[in-house]
């Protein structure tokens, strides 16, 4: 994937996003084939290394620190993962919760956040980590229409930034405007890889995938 | 540190700065305990702090680094009898007290090497595995009396009243140290990875913290504090025996203590001290009832308040005594949405607040 780039993964629920994604951030080791990063093979990296070296990601349900304030769970990603310092440290983590919405809630603890607020943690957590490339795991599910148009914003101002993005969403009219390629899997496999566009037209995907959603 | 926004992050605020002035003069106090009290009490009140020691270091490793050992009494049978073969070797009484406190942290530091392979139940049965090798090695040892124990005969020179004083200056100083060391780790960066962990340790991991090395440091740094517990709980009685200082009647006494008080909080494995000292003393002649009792509780407190008192506390009132978190201060954000931080620079009532505000 190049700097800024943006891919969609779509299919049917058990298709084996999740699991794509896990591989990629090492939380689950691949059963066949390897993971590159900037040339080099990661496959046997620890998930903690991978985010070291920039691959960031957010959990499908998301998984906040319950007993942490929103900034310290933010504080953890800006430290461990983006291995910065004191002030620096403090800097991006106020700087990805004003992106993310969540400074007004920076001092509660996460116990007491609703889905929502939870879910923008989960972007700020990985952003304060200062990734290259970010796995989005449906971070879109659950949002009115102001609030995927304020997502979008979000996301385009990162791939503006140089983060690639990688992005598992089930609500495929947000997805397809935020992406320039886009991926169908079902029951473990690739059936179409392309320009969302056409993607969406194949109609193996549709077979498999928007036919069932109706 | 203020950014452009006039945004800032706060450690310490004024309640909390007082707060922690306060109990540093209590702790300051405590010391004077020994020339105030009969020795019966200073020995008893060295007891108090060799729990304290002990559930501070139990909750760091199960409550922070999602290490549930049952098998700790290792090493506080590792630091009293470190201490019998320092002393056989001709070195000071509390001086082997304290040289025992870092052979424990050596053997631990080996020790993690096998056990941190293990997860879950696996760890907490083979540090009991581990704590019986530790046992069946000094009960063969006929130099330190096998099976029989021994007793510790190099602080007679200081007599029984100043004996009793210096121990307890020993245990005292012990805790605090060791709550001193867990305040400042738990305050540092390194603390808010252990908080992580102990939240949700693959969510840690997925952010770049170290699981691994992050258990390897909690688990030598609070078997190095278990070790210092049975060097004072030796000192305390004067006499070791290996079915009694490796027995996991000390592991018990620590989950006790750390489940009634709050598991994961700095504060309560102090009151769960508190609550199991005052127990002691009130039904410690109850003999097995007494322990059908701890564990009763225990079990309840497992079940219906799984956060402990200090937990439940703390959740219910969104309280933190110690002042180990941050907190954004400054004026309102320009977002239209939300209404923004409180303009506020002395801080909420009670510290932390629930929001900057709303």
């Amino acid at each position: 994937m190049a700097a800024g780039s943006a891919v969609g993964i779509v299919g049917p629920n058990g298709a084996g996003k999740t699991t794509l994604l896990d591989v990629l951030a090492g939380a689950q080791p691949p059963t066949a084939g390897s993971v590159h990063f900037r040339g080099t093979d990661v496959t046997s990296a620890s998930a903690a290394d991978r985010c070291r070296m920039g691959i960031g990601r957010t959990h499908q349900v998301p998984r906040p620190f319950v007993d942490m304030t929103v900034f310290e769970n933010v504080y953890v990603g800006a430290t461990a993962g983006g291995r910065l310092r004191g002030s620096a440290a403090y800097e991006r983590c106020l700087s990805v919760l004003e992106l993310s919405g969540l400074l007004p809630v920076a001092n509660r603890r996460a116990m007491s956040l609703g889905l929502l607020h939870r879910k923008r943690l989960e972007l700020a957590r990985a952003l304060a980590a200062g990734p290259e490339v970010l796995l989005l795991d449906e971070i879109g599910g659950g949002l009115t229409d102001a609030e995927a148009e304020e997502l979008l914003e979000t996301i385009e101002r990162l791939r503006r930034q140089g983060i690639a993005i990688v992005w598992i969403e089930h609500i495929v009219h947000v997805l397809v405007r935020a992406v320039d390629r886009l991926i169908c899997m079902d029951a473990g496999r690739v059936i179409a890889d392309g320009p969302p566009d056409e993607v969406l037209q194949d109609a193996t995907v549709i077979d498999a995938y928007l036919g069932k959603q109706e | 540190m203020t950014t452009a926004a006039g945004l800032r992050v706060e450690r310490w605020t004024r309640n909390s700065v007082i707060r922690s002035s306060l109990i540093g003069l209590a702790v300051l106090g405590l010391f004077a305990a020994p020339t105030v009290f009969e020795p019966a009490i200073t020995q008893k009140l060295t007891g108090l702090w060799i729990l304290v020691l002990m559930a501070a270091m139990w909750n760091a490793l199960a409550g922070y680094g999602g290490l549930v050992s049952v098998g700790q009494q290792a090493f506080i049978g590792i630091g009293a009898y470190s201490t019998i073969y320092l002393t056989h070797a001709g070195v000071e009484g509390y001086t082997a007290m304290a040289l025992a406190v870092g052979i424990t942290a050596i053997l631990a530091f080996l020790t993690s090497f096998v056990v941190l392979r293990l997860r879950g139940g696996e760890f907490a049965i083979a540090m009991w595995v581990v704590a019986e090798v530790f046992r069946q090695f000094v009960s063969f040892d006929s130099s330190v009396g096998g099976g029989t124990g021994i007793s510790l005969t190099a602080l007679g020179v200081y007599g029984p009243d100043y004996g009793r004083a210096f121990t307890y200056w020993w245990a005292l100083t012990a805790a605090t140290a060791a709550l001193l060391i867990l305040f400042f780790l738990l305050r540092s960066r390194f603390g808010a990875a252990l908080q992580a962990i102990r939240d949700d340790e693959s969510a840690a991991a997925s952010l770049g913290v170290r699981v691994r090395s992050s258990k390897r440091i909690v688990f030598v740094l609070t078997s190095t504090g278990c070790g210092a517990a049975g060097a004072a709980i030796l000192a305390n009685t004067l006499f070791v025996q290996p079915n009694s200082i490796f027995s996991v009647q000390w592991t018990a006494m620590m989950i006790f203590m750390v489940l009634v008080g709050g598991l994961g909080t700095f504060e309560g494995p102090i009151l769960g001290a508190l609550i199991l000292f005052l127990l002691q003393n009130q039904f410690g002649n109850g003999g097995v009832w007494y322990f059908i009792g701890l564990g009763a509780s225990a079990v309840l407190f497992a079940l219906f308040m799984p956060r402990g008192i200090w937990g439940t506390i703390t959740e219910r009132f969104d309280l933190r005594l110690t002042p180990i978190g941050y907190w954004v201060r400054g004026p309102a954000p320009p977002t239209a949405r939300d209404p923004g931080l409180a303009q506020s620079d002395e801080g909420p009532p009670t510290d932390p607040p629930s929001e900057v505000a709303q």
